[in-house]
């Protein structure tokens, strides 16, 4: 027969408490951390029941071969490639002038400033991501653009050569921090190596701390890209929403983003299917930025840091 | 002639075979480079050595030794500018290397300049994120040099002189890191071989290592030695007893003594020495 002993019973009824307390934590903790999943899954879910009216009406191969984009026209026409052409473009400007600016900027902090300057400059540049982008959107239209104009005079007011050197400056900082942190995070073993071989200090950043640092820089640059295709109010307001199938940077058009916030504001009626067409707009956007996401996922794989 | 040159010979080894005589003939020895007086302070004010006096003979193995914080690696690291990096060092008195007298502490004497005469293998294997043909060849490319043919010549002598070549001559173009940590040592090596150093300095080159990998590259460092001189530091008195010439004891950034390794760890002079090579202390 089994002796009862009061003491240990105590002591595991403490026991059932602590785990059940346990229990609760974790759940309350997985919980949380589902309310993300959560959220992406009910996105998705939106973006495809909402835009399932819309490719009733309007074929896929038409969303996607059709480059005439044309909702508010008496012929309604919906072709994703001019927003999608203008969405490219801008972006590509922003990179032509974020990645290298960036880049130097990273590896200036990293490599050659003294601890004081950087701990001045990096200040600064975050301060840029601090400004509202509508701030950036008139900065655009008011100012860069019309010094454009000067250079080259047949530029019309909108265009997506201004938005998109804006853009570029607007994504320098977030280029610049993230690359520095991950040139930042090589070892100064591997420069003293370099150091030793004789090297100058830009070959040892150039060749031997770069490299190190493939993974972070590129994912700088992939979460540059993201944050350019999903900008939203510089394009708005200085491309000129006009859907324009065109890769020439001196033309006005119309982003995804810059669409879909057109539409927002009401110029279509709600319920038509060109509301509805902004949900279809919508999972292109979603495709992109999940696409981008996933090629930085797999570099990050490809080139782990290994020292 | 012959008989006078045999007697010569014989003369010469019954000199050797005499310990004192034996003193007398390594001092004889080619000076290759001596720190005078020298003297460092880090940035923080820590003097971390004081006053050393050491010379390096050519073509031999000093080592130094002492206990942790002694200031071996800080000393050793002065050879090739390594404290220049970093702001707020201060040092003084000189290293001369010889035959041609330079002062290379001189701020004049190009760091860069230095650091070609004078190479480095560190503690822990510290490779390039390049191709193993890369790391070898990195010393020469930073110098300027894009003849393939020369280069290649150059990394397959260095690959042969850090005896990894017949390892890795069929996957020149692999990744470093996917060498084994000796591997990658000896692959250090190569690199620092690759641009033909007068004196190379070895930072505690196998405390990172498994004991058959250190077997390797202490017997490359006997065999390194023919054609250069070297400065090694390293915790591991029996490293420095098996395969060093000279002997340098340090303690608390200071030299307490210098002389050839077979007295350092026979017959001391100074009772520190003594009670550190015997494990009474450190």
């Amino acid at each position: 027969m089994a002796k009862k002993n009061p003491k240990i019973s105590r002591a595991l009824a403490k026991n059932i408490r602590r785990n059940f307390v346990e229990r609760l934590i974790e759940i309350a903790l997985m919980l949380s951390g589902l309310i993300a999943v959560l959220i992406t899954f009910g996105i998705v879910f939106i973006l495809v029941t909402e835009s399932l009216p819309f490719f009733e009406a309007v074929s896929l191969k038409e969303f996607l071969t059709s480059t005439v984009w044309t909702p508010n026209f008496e012929k309604k026409n919906y072709g994703i490639l001019p927003l999608v052409s203008g969405t490219l473009t801008i972006t590509g400007i922003a990179l032509i002038v974020a990645v290298p600016l960036g880049t130097i900027t990273a590896v200036y902090l990293s490599e050659f400033a003294s601890h004081k300057i950087r701990e001045t400059i990096k200040p600064v540049l975050e301060l840029l991501v601090g400004v509202p982008t509508v701030v950036f959107g008139y900065f655009a239209l008011l100012l860069v653009t019309p010094i454009l104009q000067k250079i080259y005079p047949d530029l019309p007011t909108f265009n997506m050569l201004g938005p998109g050197i804006v853009m570029g400056v607007m994504i320098v900082p977030y280029i610049a921090s993230v690359a520095e942190d991950a040139m930042r995070a090589v070892p100064m073993s591997m420069r003293e190596g370099a150091y030793a071989m004789g090297a100058t200090r830009f070959q040892t950043a150039v060749s031997v701390v770069m490299p190190a640092a493939t993974s972070g820089i590129v994912a700088a640059y992939i979460l540059a890209v993201s944050r350019g295709i999903g900008e939203t109010m510089i394009v708005a307001i200085a491309a000129g929403q006009q859907p324009n199938f065109t890769f020439n940077p001196v033309e006005s058009a119309a982003t995804i983003t810059a669409y879909i916030v057109s539409v927002a504001l009401g110029d279509l009626e709600h319920g038509g299917i060109g509301y509805q067409s902004i949900f279809a707009a919508g999972i292109v956007l979603f495709i992109m930025t999940l696409s981008l996401n996933i090629l930085g996922q797999w570099t990050r794989k490809k080139f782990t840091e290994r020292y | 002639m012959a008989l006078l040159l045999n007697f010569v010979i014989v003369f010469v080894k019954k000199l050797n075979g005499n310990p004192r005589n034996k003193i007398i003939m390594a001092r004889k020895e080619i000076l290759k480079a001596e720190s005078k007086n020298f003297n460092f302070h880090y940035a923080d004010g820590t003097h971390a050595l004081k006053d050393i006096n050491i010379p390096l003979y050519e073509k031999k193995i000093t080592a130094l030794i002492g206990p942790s914080g002694c200031g071996k690696s800080t000393f050793l690291r002065s050879f090739n500018r390594m404290h220049d990096l970093y702001a707020g060092n201060k040092y003084d008195g000189e290293i001369i290397l010889h035959p041609d007298d330079t002062n290379i502490l001189d701020k004049k004497v190009d760091p860069i300049e230095v650091r070609m005469r004078i190479s480095m293998v560190f503690q822990k294997p510290n490779p390039f994120p390049k191709s193993i043909y890369e790391n070898v060849a990195y010393g020469l490319r930073v110098r300027g040099e894009h003849n393939k043919r020369l280069l290649d010549d150059k990394v397959e002598e260095a690959l042969k002189g850090a005896s990894l070549w017949n390892e890795v001559k069929d996957r020149l173009q692999d990744l470093a890191y996917n060498l084994s940590g000796g591997q990658q040592q000896r692959l250090c090596i190569a690199r620092a071989l690759a641009t033909d150093p007068e004196i190379m300095l070895f930072d505690e080159p196998t405390s990172a290592l498994d004991p058959i990998a250190t077997v390797n590259i202490e017997e490359l460092m006997s065999e390194l030695k023919k054609k250069l001189t070297i400065l090694i530091v390293t915790h591991n008195m029996q490293q420095a007893a098996r395969i060093s010439d000279y002997t340098a004891y340090m303690y608390l950034g200071e030299m307490i003594e210098f002389d050839e390794t077979d007295i350092i760890f026979t017959k001391p002079s100074k009772k520190a020495t003594e009670d550190y090579i015997t494990g009474k202390f450190g």
